[in-house]
């Protein structure tokens, strides 16, 4: 088993368990506030969170942070760019097949950021994700701002990536068409109040 | 030359001056009379308090009593740092991570001015220890202030960019590095004005007063020398602490950024 979740909650989103096997793709769905991208947000370590999660049985605990976080790759729906020039933000530069599919130019990597639109920093996001190639990816609608062709090029992407790497992938969505696309499993987060019971806020 | 003394009645001219610009402001409807005067009255009952409290100390000259003193200034310094932040740290990690960046850098630097370089007898006496440790925390208590409030506020509101730094592999201290570097240079910003406006655009205030007092210009140019060293030095070493232990206090064990830690902003 490459990915596991035991009863991870925090407190705006109820306890989730689940696991994923090596070119397993996971979609989540869920009424907004159930806390999904919460969630999302537990399993990178980002927030405080109860329960456990394993990558090939090692505990997130057992491990340096930056380590989980560059072999459990999440991309928010919100992205950040902290430097000038896309390239800035690469460590390793994207394969140039990679920018192909996406109908994304090379040149565009020397552009300054500020130059982008939503769905060209939605591309670039996810392949600077996949350019420190994680075992498991956690995407949070990465689709939300892609015309209907660019959504169709980047699953394929992922689902190519999570084949050929032998990775897996947790993804938010709230297309019913998109999750029978990228297959059959599936998993709903409970919805409402009962999702943000009073565990007590961190301090 | 001794210098002249000042009689209540000369006081109570200069107050006058003020008087008269409350009565502008008065007839112009500005209402700031009302600021004026309170903040006139404050100011001459806290110096006059003061300046009882530094007669008692000088008399007595005891080193109970100046690090009584000293400890004092200290704590008020403490307060007015965090006070001075939009989003401080919460709780008593907040005033303790001001208190300590600014005690450890103006205690050891005003010590080491006493003991090596000035070497009153004794060290401690208050008439060098007490003013000179009120220069240096009044300006390290600005230069902290200002590098904490850039590198709490820059944080909250730079979020997005810091986690997905944070998310692409980078550790806390990689995902700071600029902010760290902004926030100190926030902080030693008002020093470095001071050290290039210095006799050019301002005569820093002690050195007026020791010329006032009777000293030899060039005499107490050296001190102010002294004192413009000292000073860039506990701004530059309190600013660097305090950022370093504020990172600290913004991540958890698991270099995850804790905006929680931080209070909501004050109006």
């Amino acid at each position: 088993m490459l990915f596991e979740v035991r009863n991870v909650a925090t407190p705006f989103s109820a306890p989730m368990s689940f696991s994923l096997d090596a070119g397993q793709v996971l979609t989540v769905f869920g009424a907004s506030g159930s806390g999904k991208s919460q969630m999302l947000r537990a399993l990178a370590d980002l927030s405080p969170h109860e329960g456990a999660v394993f990558l090939k049985g090692v505990n997130q605990t057992a491990m340096r942070p930056e380590h989980w976080r560059k072999q459990v790759g999440y991309v928010p729906a919100e992205s950040g760019w902290w430097a000038d020039s896309v390239a800035e933000h690469f460590s390793v530069a994207p394969k140039a097949q990679w920018l192909a599919a996406l109908s994304l130019p090379p040149t565009l990597l020397e552009a300054p950021v500020e130059r982008l639109s939503s769905g060209e920093r939605q591309r670039l996001a996810v392949l600077r994700a996949l350019s420190i190639e994680p075992r498991v990816l956690l995407l949070d609608e990465p689709t939300a701002n892609l015309d209907d062709a660019n959504a169709r090029a980047l699953t394929q992407l992922v689902l190519e990536y999570v084949q050929s790497h032998q990775a897996a992938a947790v993804w938010v969505s709230h297309s019913g068409d998109e999750r029978l696309r990228l297959g059959e499993r599936s998993l709903e987060m409970p919805a409402g109040p009962a999702a943000l019971p009073v565990q007590g806020a961190p301090a | 030359m001794n210098l002249e003394q000042l009689s209540v009645i000369d006081l109570s001219l200069a107050a006058l001056l003020v008087a008269a610009l409350g009565l502008v402001q008065l007839i112009m409807g500005l209402g700031l009379l009302r600021s004026l005067l309170m903040g006139s009255v404050r100011m001459t009952l806290q110096l006059l308090l003061v300046g009882l409290v530094l007669k008692s100390l000088f008399e007595a000259a005891n080193l109970g009593w100046v690090s009584l003193m000293a400890l004092i200034m200290l704590a008020l310094a403490g307060y007015e740092v965090t006070a001075r932040q939009k989003r401080p740290i919460k709780g008593w990690h907040g005033y303790t991570i001001g208190l300590l960046s600014m005690g450890v850098t103006a205690a050891t630097i005003t010590l080491f001015a006493l003991i090596i370089i000035i070497e009153p007898h004794p060290w401690y006496t208050p008439q060098y220890a007490i003013p000179l440790l009120g220069m240096i925390l009044g300006n390290t208590m600005t230069g902290i202030g200002l590098a904490l409030n850039h590198l709490t506020q820059t944080a909250w509101s730079a979020r997005v960019k810091i986690e997905a730094r944070l998310l692409l592999g980078q550790t806390a201290g990689e995902a700071t590095a600029e902010l760290r570097a902004d926030a100190l240079r926030a902080g030693l910003i008002p020093t470095l004005n001071m050290l290039a406006a210095a006799g050019l655009i301002s005569l820093p205030g002690m050195m007026t007063g020791q010329i006032l007092a009777g000293a030899a210009p060039m005499d107490a140019v050296r001190y102010q020398i002294l004192i413009m060293f000292l000073i860039t030095a506990a701004n530059g070493f309190g600013s660097l602490l305090a950022v370093h232990l504020g990172t600290r206090r913004l991540f958890d064990e698991r270099a995850r950024l804790r905006l929680d830690r931080l209070t909501a902003r004050k109006a």
